[in-house]
Parts: structure tokens; sequence; C-alpha cells
């Protein structure tokens, strides 16, 4: 089943969740809060529960610009994922923050969850995306002086042609 | 007892703003509130550190100094690499440097097939390979819609052989956490325990190590017979072996010294930072996947959560020890309840055809081609699915874009997590149980670098 | 006089020799070989399989290398086990040139030998980019058994004298990729030079 097709039917629910538009898939809540309301979500879970982040991760969808959203919500080249899991109750809910190509910066999460500290690193590292307020943005994979972003589609993945000996090209 | 006739002079009766102690939502606690203390991380760049190394003729008493430690150090378990500074022999601040076993597995898994993805993500936490496979395995399985399809053999088998897998692992966190300590000889009895499980292992899968067993779908192949001796061979030689392990380093003073008191965290601080597995049960909150969001049929099973009380690292210990023992109880269970059936899916779209079926039918051969060249398409959408692990939470989160491979696969990896616990146990320590402490959060760097 | 001279100079490979001065030089390969000494340099999964063949199943103590030593200035054998990547390749070239002569490396595993399953940007493909390598032993990871057959191969070469002589500045196979150019076009590999 789509993603799109689950959207249609999300009768079975609310639109909104905590003020953002909301999809529900196979029983995993997903919200999209968009950049300036994102911390304040993020507080909102936290004092609802879900006080242990998890997971924030990165995704850059230059290749695949038609996937599908909730209405409302304006697609960007990256997306930032946030996971987090209330450990009282059981559950599980999933953020995701559209953030521009051109100008790929968010708020860090530092402040609410400091185990975001190391992740959000990565996220620099691997797609250039800048964490405002985080106490040290600096490369956490590769070596301090590498440049561009690996995670990136536009950047290559780097193979070097394997030639076996005794093989005729 | 209040005399309700006494009124103390105005002047000795202190006005103190009672609101201040309530306890305040968790949106305004900042995270210099949740940590114990903010001074434990250093926070500082490598070149930073590098222009340090300049020692002044006249050095003060109290002068700190930045210390290297690792990236090629036999007690650092891999490629972790500590920057310490000292003060005398006491930690002050400490930071993790990573990143020297990247091996860039979340690129190459956009380049494999869901099939062959497997392969890829079993190298990231290497010590648990089983578990790797499993989550990317119910990720795919709940994006293409099979989740509630797999037979229940397979998924009985995937319990026996994660189970197992736990105690391969947590047996190998006793030999190596014996062998920093100095108990060079408990390093000898781990291994030989763990060849015992990896021999099982080489039967069933074929392999060692990184097995690429689990598969959406199923698993790979059925067990061979006679499996059944051989696990209850595994699980009549491993129970005595625990007891010489309690002996030789439970209740032993020397061990006690060494780990008791050493490593704390609080609460609080490790489910700020995101700690899961052992290091968050040890500080006692009592939550593992298995039991809190059950997956697979972890719920028709009967086992105890093991739950520490202090936080410290002999609390991590015992509560590995005590998890193989609670692992054994599990594959006992397995055992006699593991159904007959199917070891896959038989959806041809997914699965497979067996080989003898290749030589009889056209149409076997063009799926079995299709599958292992193409590889099988699987729904546009994202999911994110997490297995307790013996670090901790493993979680996969793959965005699909429709087509037969990952748009993005990313593995949230426990050790990374627990890593950064490290700075806030180490503070105010001594640098010789650095080791003690490293030892105990039992990271692997396959998994925090991938 | 003259014999002496010509150790100073090249080593025992550089003697003439007569009966007296041969029977110790074999003396000398038979003791190297049998009591190598292995530095500490196991990266990723195969080094839980190094671990594994110093354990007391496969046991490579009735080999002379159970003393795996931290220091590299006391070891012998540099048995390179698991991938190596960008920010690690420094580092072991540090540690490959902290260890005195006679030394050998073992590039243990497929990552090491060749970059294994990971052609990307984040590994050195091969380790002999960076350090000269003496055995490759192929595996994902090599069980302890292949790893004990790429260590009783290194030997059997120590003891026959084929590695006694140093290759000229230790540059390895001779694979020098400076820049990828963007793909389609072929990259010419040499594999090695000899």
């Amino acid at each position: 089943m789509s993603d799109a097709e689950d959207i249609e039917r999300a009768d079975a629910g609310p639109d909104e969740l905590y003020g953002c538009p909301m999809a529900q898939r196979r029983g995993q809540v997903v919200i999209h809060p968009t950049r300036d309301t994102y911390i304040d979500t993020v507080k909102a879970l936290a004092d609802d529960g879900y006080t242990m982040c998890v997971d924030v991760t990165a995704v850059d969808y230059l290749a695949f610009g038609g996937r599908s959203l909730p209405a409302g919500v304006q697609a960007e080249r990256f997306e930032v994922v946030v996971n987090l899991l209330d450990i009282e109750a059981g559950r599980r809910i999933r953020l995701r923050v559209q953030v521009p190509g051109e100008e790929p910066t968010l708020p860090t999460l530092f402040d609410v969850h400091p185990g975001t500290e190391a992740m959000e690193r990565e996220a620099y590292d691997m797609f250039g995306i800048v964490f405002s307020g985080h106490p040290d943005l600096t490369r956490i994979l590769m070596p301090e002086d590498w440049e561009g972003y690996p995670l990136r589609k536009d950047y290559e993945i780097g193979t070097i042609p394997v030639q076996f000996k005794g093989a005729h090209s | 007892m209040t005399n309700t006739s006494y009124r103390a002079p105005a002047s000795m009766v202190r006005q103190t703003a009672e609101d201040a102690q309530e306890l305040k939502p968790r949106s305004e606690v900042p995270a210099a509130e949740l940590m114990r203390e903010i001074g434990a991380v250093l926070r500082m760049s490598e070149a930073e550190a590098a222009q340090l190394g300049e020692i002044p003729a006249d050095p003060d008493e109290d002068q700190t100094m930045i210390i290297n430690m690792g990236p090629q150090h036999p007690s650092t378990h891999g490629v972790l690499r500590l920057m310490l500074e000292l003060q005398g022999e006491t930690v002050l601040r400490c930071k993790p440097i990573i990143g020297y076993l990247h091996t860039g597995m979340e690129k190459t898994g956009e380049q494999l097939t869901y099939f062959q993805g497997g392969t890829n993500v079993t190298r990231m936490d290497y010590l648990s390979p089983f578990f790797n496979e499993l989550a990317f395995s119910l990720a795919t399985e709940e994006l293409l819609g099979i989740a509630d399809d797999i037979p229940e053999r397979a998924v009985w088998i995937r319990m026996l052989l994660s189970e197992l897998n736990r105690m391969s692992s947590h047996l190998l966190f006793l030999a190596t956490n014996g062998m920093d300590l100095g108990a060079v000889s408990m390093m000898i009895y781990g291994w030989r325990e763990r060849e015992e499980v990896l021999r099982f292992f080489q039967k069933v899968t074929g392999l060692r190590m990184n097995h690429n067993f689990v598969r959406p779908g199923g698993v790979a192949a059925d067990l061979p017979p006679g499996w059944r001796d051989d696990v209850l061979r595994l699980l009549d030689l491993i129970p005595p072996r625990l007891e010489e392990y309690d002996t030789l380093m439970t209740g032993q003073p020397i061990w006690r010294e060494r780990l008791q008191g050493v490593g704390v965290i609080t609460p609080t601080e490790a489910m700020a930072l995101g700690a899961t597995g052992p290091v968050l049960r040890s500080t006692g909150i009592s939550w593992d996947i298995r039991r809190g969001m059950p997956y697979m049929r972890y719920a028709d099973v009967d086992f105890d959560v093991i739950v520490g009380s202090y936080g410290d690292a002999f609390d991590r210990y015992a509560i590995r020890l005590n998890e193989v023992r609670e692992s054994m109880r599990i594959v006992r269970q397995v055992l006699d309840r593991m159904p007959p059936g199917d070891y896959r899916i038989q959806d041809k779209k997914v699965t497979p055809p067996p080989r003898a079926r290749i030589d009889e039918s056209m149409e076997a051969l063009i799926h079995h081609f299709k599958l292992f060249t193409e590889g099988f398409k699987v729904p546009e959408g994202e999911i994110y699915i997490a297995v307790e692990s013996p670090r901790g939470e493993l979680g996969c989160y793959i965005s699909s874009d429709g087509s037969a491979r990952p748009y993005r696969i990313h593995v949230r990896a426990p050790s990374f997590a627990n890593i950064q616990c490290l700075p806030h146990m180490m503070r105010g320590g001594l640098v010789a149980d650095a080791v003690a402490i490293i030892s105990s959060v039992d990271p692997v760097l396959g998994d925090v670098d991938r | 006089m003259g014999a002496i001279e010509d150790i100073r100079g090249e080593g025992l490979a550089g003697m003439t020799h007569n009966v007296i001065t041969g029977r110790i030089e074999e003396l000398v390969k038979w003791a190297r070989s049998r009591s190598s000494w292995p530095a500490n340099f196991g990266l990723a999964c195969c080094a839980i399989e190094m671990m594994g063949a110093g354990g007391a199943h496969y046991d490579i103590a009735r080999f002379g290398m159970e003393v795996f030593r931290a220091s590299p200035r006391q070891a012998d054998i540099m048995i390179v086990a698991g991938r190596v990547s960008q920010k690690m390749a420094p580092v072991l070239r540090q540690v490959y040139d902290q260890m005195m002569e006679p030394k050998w490396v073992i590039s243990m595993g497929v990552c090491a030998s060749t970059g294994g399953m990971f052609n990307n940007y984040a590994l050195v493909q091969g380790v002999d980019q960076v350090v000269p390598v003496d055995v490759y032993a192929p595996g994902c990871p090599p069980t302890p058994e292949t790893l004990l057959h790429a260590i009783e191969t290194l030997h059997q070469a120590i003891e026959d004298g084929e590695l006694m002589r140093r290759r000229g500045n230790g540059q390895g196979a001779d694979i020098h990729v400076t820049e990828i150019p963007p793909s389609g076009q072929p990259v010419p590999v040499l594999l090695g030079s000899k």
C-alpha cells in the first residue's frame, strides 16, 4: 500500500496532531512540523511523555522529488527525521521537517535532548545541514578537512573500476 | 507537631518561594540541568588539541594535560579514540573521536538491492549480525506489506538465532571485559563458549559471522536435521560455565573493587543522552523493546528483564551475565514450541523459487533471474523498525522510492548513542578506570561508524 | 673482516656464505619464523576472527604468536584485520613505521586486501596502497583456519629466505589512483609494476 493511499484513508485518526499535518502508516505516526514550529513541537511532545530522542537523521530527496506528503506540507530538498520514544507508554512518534537545499539550517535539539549532539553532527557531516545553536558542529565520521557531504545524492559514491588480471576489456 | 499558638518573630521567618521547588515540565528542562555536571564533555577540535602539544617550560602545579588514547590501543574495543583531559591521574573531560571505521555503508546500501542489503547491513554491528539483518528485514517486510504473512516457523527460527546471537555477543563481552580488567584467562574461557555457539551458526547458516541469513520474507534456509540436539548440547554446556564465571569474577573482591561505583550514570542522564540497552537498564529504568513494544513472538515467551540499581560498571556486567541466562530460557521455550512449516514466505515476488524447480519450469528460472539481478520492487514510503540488540535499540529507517533499491537506508546504532555517555561516566575517575568504563559500555565501532 | 662489512651493509642477505655463516643464517631465519609476534591491529569483524584464532580452539600459540604486542616497537608481524577507512590510513602507516625491521604484513580479509564489498569513498581500496603486504588472506571474514594458513605461508616464506630482502622503499603493490574521474571514463589501474 503506498503512502498516498494511507493518507487518503486517514479518516481513522485526526488530520493534525500537535498542530502539524499528520500521517499514519501501519501504526506508525508521522507528523510534519515546519522549521519554525519544530522546537516547540518537540518540547510539547517531551511534556507529553516522549522523553527520549532515539534518532535524528536526514534524507536528501534530490533524486525523488515526487514523494507523497500530506496536504499543506511544502516539499523541500532535505528532510530531517526525528524519532521520539515514550518509555512509560511504549509508543513512538516520528517527525519529518522539510529543510530547503539552498539554506540548509535548522535549530538544534541539543537543549531539549542532549543525546542528539552526535546525531546532529553526523547529519551535518553527511548532508551539510547546519544546526544552529549546536555546541560543537564539526565533522564526526569523515576527517575534519574533508570536502563535500558524502550522503548527498550529487556526491559520487567513489567506486574505482576493478580490473581483473587477464580480463580482456 | 506544630504549636499553632506560637508565632515566630517576623525577622526570623524566611520568605521562600515554594513554587521554585516544583518539578518543571520536561520542555523547560534544558540540557544543562539534565546532565549532572556540565563540564564533562571536551569540545575541542583535533586541530586545536594538536596545538596544545607545546608544553611550557615552567608548567603550573595544577596544569591539565590533554592526552590521546587510541585509535590503535589494546583496550579501546576497536578504533575508538579518546581525548582525555587529565589532571594528574584524574580524568576531567573527555571527547570520544570516532570515524576511524567509517565504511560508507549507508551510501553502499543505496546501490544494493533489498536482496543484497542484508550482506551490507550485517557488517555494521559485527558482533550481533543477526540483529542488523533482522531490523533490515522487518523494515523491508513492513514496506512490502507482507509483515503479517511471514510463516510461523520463520519467525521462531529468527527468534532462536537472535537469542543465540545475544548469548554469543554477551560471552564476548565477558571475555573482553575480563581481559581489560586483568583477568586474562577470561578471554580464553569466553571464547571457548563462543566457539560452541559459532559452530552451531556455521551448521545452520554456513558462516561463523556476518551470515546474511535473515532475509526479507523469512530466512535463507531451513534448520538442518539434528539441530535440536545441538541446541540442547549448548544449553547443557553453558550454565555450569556461567557458574565458573561467577566464581572467577562476580564474587571476587578485586573484581568488585574495580567495578563497583565506577562509571556511574544517573537515569536522567542516560535517558537524556539516548542510551539504551544494558546501559539504560543498569540505571534502574526497565526498558527492553522485547517487553515494552514486543516484536516477533516475544509477547508469547516467558523471560525476565534484568535491571540494575546503581548505574555503575558492575551492574552492567551483572546484567549481561544474567541476560545470557535469560536468553537460554527463551531458547528452551523456542525449542519446545518450534512449529513446522515454511521457512520463508511463498510469495513469488519476494522469494526465489527452490533450486530444483529451476530445471523444470521456465517461469521459475525467470523469477530466479529477475530476483537476483534486478531485485524486487518495494512500494514507496518510509518506515522505522527497532529491535533490542545486545547493545540497545537497533533501528532501521528505510525510505523507499518504489524501486528495487532503498532510496535511503539509515541504521540507528545503539553504540553511537551509548558512547555519548562516556564523558559523563569518566569524569572524576582515574585513568585506569577509563578502560573499565569503555569496556562496560561495550561499544562496537562498526555500529558507531557504519 | 669482509664478512662483517657485508653484514653491516646489507644485513644477512648480503653475505657471501661459508659453511658456518650459512648455518647461522638458517638458524636466524628459523628463529624468526618460529616466534614472530603480531602487532595489535584489529579493526573490524576480522579482528574478532583474529581473536578467535588466538583462543583455545584454534590456538596460534602453537605457532609462537599468542603474544599480541600492544607496542609496535616490539612486534614483527602486523596483521591488518579489517577495513581501513580514510581517517585510519595515516594511523596505519604511522604504526607500520614504528615497527622495527624485519617486519612483515599480513592483510587479513577482503576489506584489507582490496577494499572488499565496500568499493566507495570511505575506504582505502586495499591496504597495500599504504603499507607493503606480504601475504593476503581472503575471506569475509576469513575463518581462523584461513588466517592460520596465511600465517604458515608467511612463516614458510621467512624460513626459505624469500623475504629477507626488503622491497625498495616499501611502496606496496604500486596501485596509485590520485583522482577519480567522473563516471564513464576508464581509469588505468596498474596492478603492480613487477
